[in-house]
């Protein structure tokens, strides 16, 4: 393998290179700090209570303020019709909440959000979920590039075909897309997972630093530093297991998936010093 | 920024100047400077419709000598097409300083535009037996009501809605860009090209003219280039997302076909609707939307794609 001998190569020259593996993506909470799992001022929300919101004749602010205002009287199931692909719809929404969205949303939809179960029926523009922290996004139809930018945590869906650079800059949660995805999906990705069921576009994974990327489909090329993984029996559970949540299959079989990781070669994991690095270079 | 958008309905004519006035109006927060149309009707066989200008908007604002002189160039416009053999069949003015003509000529239509366009002030928009094109400062709205395209009736259109980053905020600066001097060509685009001074020298060394400092002129002049050696418009179009460096997402249209390439980053919006006997395309789905308001599915055009629809 090319990568390992990279690796071993790096070492005679004297050069550290961190190992990250297996570093945990979660932060366990003990009981007595469950306050801080809530924000102060999240609403309180009853999810059988539901409302709908015509967003026809609404600006994008309307429509963000609409949803605040029926959450803070308890509804905790809303549904938007007519969204008309309108930017920014469902940002920053910081507590539990089902919102469903029945039609597209334009660029920025549900960025910023930590918590909430959303459904799109349509289509997402660009940058959809951006900064999520936690809560689940499922989208029927297709997404637009930077999908899942920033992601902290949660669980974005695209069950159609992504644009490019998809999950660029994750740091957490999982991003599954159902078709394909496009070029530098996964650039300077530093933790989380990826799933993409269809094929990958070019640069896959580059200058990835942590993270993994597992692709159903083929690969156009691999990005600076991303390499081929080893598919485990845990990988290929974890995977079983999160499509099955969401009615997914891998055409080929989870266990044909390819898996890619970071090589770590890149010079943000040389642990040497500057004066010390110009003598081994 | 800027937003671009197009759309073809295939095998019929339509109500493509209302069309994309409302797709462009709805894309004005993209670029507030100018608004661009290019709008291709019925192809008429031996005459052309000469869409001119002798003036900026800019330029009626100062001083009661501009009012003088762009009837001084009108007049020597008119002189300079008798003398090549050109005959006006109709002329409308659709403002003070900018004109329509309908012309009947047979000659060389690259001399005919290099003659006018060697009177003071004058600049051809565009020259087609089926292309109109008209840009001018403001949005979408306003520069169809000044011009009347609401009525408009054509197969294909193209449009354009500017924010002005390098270059200046006049009319010689908005898109489309007709590809000078061949008929029914025109190009909108969205991005920023960094090898254009050097194939800009390239090209006018070859005999082609710049009207402006804009980088997206480059492309029209590159693509009427490629189709003067003998490409044919997706050859060209291919050849192009090769070729021209920087993040760039540009429509393309011809008499009969339309046209989008997207670079190989894939950094500048496309997203797209496609029927059986309609296509629309535009930065934002918001565009789209303005003409099917009802649920459609679309998608984005992937890096370095080049795909040609035609009419």
């Amino acid at each position: 393998m090319a990568e390992l001998d990279r690796t071993h190569e790096s070492h005679e020259l004297g050069m550290h290179t961190e190992e990250l593996t297996g570093r945990t993506q979660q932060t366990f909470f003990s009981a007595e700090e469950s306050h801080n799992l809530v924000y102060p001022w999240a609403s309180e929300v009853d999810f059988s209570k539901t409302a709908e919101i015509d967003a026809a004749p609404l600006d994008q602010r309307q429509v963000n303020q609409e949803i605040r205002r029926l959450m803070s009287e308890g509804y905790g199931t809303i549904t938007v019709i007519n969204p008309g692909a309108k930017h920014s719809l469902g940002v920053g929404i910081l507590s539990r909440l089902n919102l469903h969205f029945e039609g597209s949303l334009g660029y920025f939809g549900c960025g910023l959000l930590d918590g909430p179960n959303v459904t799109v029926s349509g289509r997402v523009g660009w940058s959809c979920a951006e900064n999520m922290m936690a809560g689940q996004i499922v989208i029927e139809k297709n997404a637009g590039s930077t999908f899942g930018a920033a992601i902290r945590g949660g669980d974005l869906i695209c069950k159609g075909d992504v644009g490019s650079r998809t999950g660029i800059d994750q740091k957490g949660g999982t991003i599954i897309v159902g078709g394909r995805t496009g070029a530098f999906s996964g650039f300077m990705m530093q933790r989380g997972r990826m799933v993409v069921l269809g094929d990958a576009g070019k640069n896959l994974g580059d200058s990835m630093y942590d993270g993994t990327i597992y692709v159903g489909g083929k690969i156009a090329d691999l990005g600076v530093d991303a390499v081929e993984g080893e598919m485990t029996d845990l990988d290929c559970h974890w995977i079983s297991r999160k499509l099955g949540q969401y009615g997914l299959e891998a055409a080929n079989g989870v266990e044909n998936m390819t898996k890619i990781v970071s090589g770590k070669q890149l010079w943000n994991y040389d642990n040497l010093e500057p004066t010390e690095k110009k003598l081994v270079l | 920024m800027c937003g671009i958008a197009g759309l073809i309905h295939r095998g019929k004519s339509s109500d493509v100047g209302s069309e994309l006035t409302a797709m462009l109006q709805s894309l004005k927060h993209r670029g507030p400077d100018s608004t661009g149309f290019a709008l291709y009707g019925e192809p008429r066989a031996g005459e052309y419709i000469l869409r001119f200008k002798v003036a900026e908007q800019e330029d009626m604002r100062h001083g009661f000598q501009i009012h003088d002189q762009v009837k001084e160039r009108r007049a020597e416009v008119d002189r300079r097409l008798d003398e090549m053999g050109a005959r006006k069949v109709r002329e409308d003015d659709a403002t003070e300083y900018a004109y329509r003509y309908l012309i009947s000529f047979d000659g060389d239509m690259k001399k005919l535009a290099d003659y006018v366009e060697d009177v003071e002030g004058a600049e051809i928009l565009s020259i087609g037996n089926a292309l109109e094109l008209v840009k001018d400062l403001g949005d979408a709205t306003a520069v169809s009501d000044q011009y009347g395209l609401n009525t408009f009736q054509g197969t294909h259109a193209i449009g354009h809605t500017r924010m002005a980053t390098e270059s200046d905020v006049d009319i010689r600066s908005a898109h489309p860009y007709w590809a000078y001097p061949f008929n029914d060509i025109a190009v909108v685009h969205n991005g920023q090209l960094t090898n254009y001074w050097g194939f800009r020298r390239q090209l006018e060394g070859r005999g082609h003219r710049f009207m402006s400092n804009c980088d997206s002129e480059l492309i029209a002049v590159y693509i009427a280039d490629r189709m003067n050696v003998g490409d044919d418009l997706e050859v060209a179009m291919n050849r192009s997302v090769d070729e021209l460096d920087g993040v760039f997402t540009y429509v393309v249209a011809t008499a009969d076909k339309l046209g989008m390439a997207k670079d190989v980053m894939a950094a500048k919006p496309m997203v797209l609707y496609e029927s059986d006997d309609f296509v629309a395309l535009a930065s934002e789905e918001v565009a789209i939307r303005s003409v099917f308001p009802h649920e459609i599915d679309t998608y984005d055009p992937y890096e370095g794609e080049v795909m040609v629809w035609q009419s």
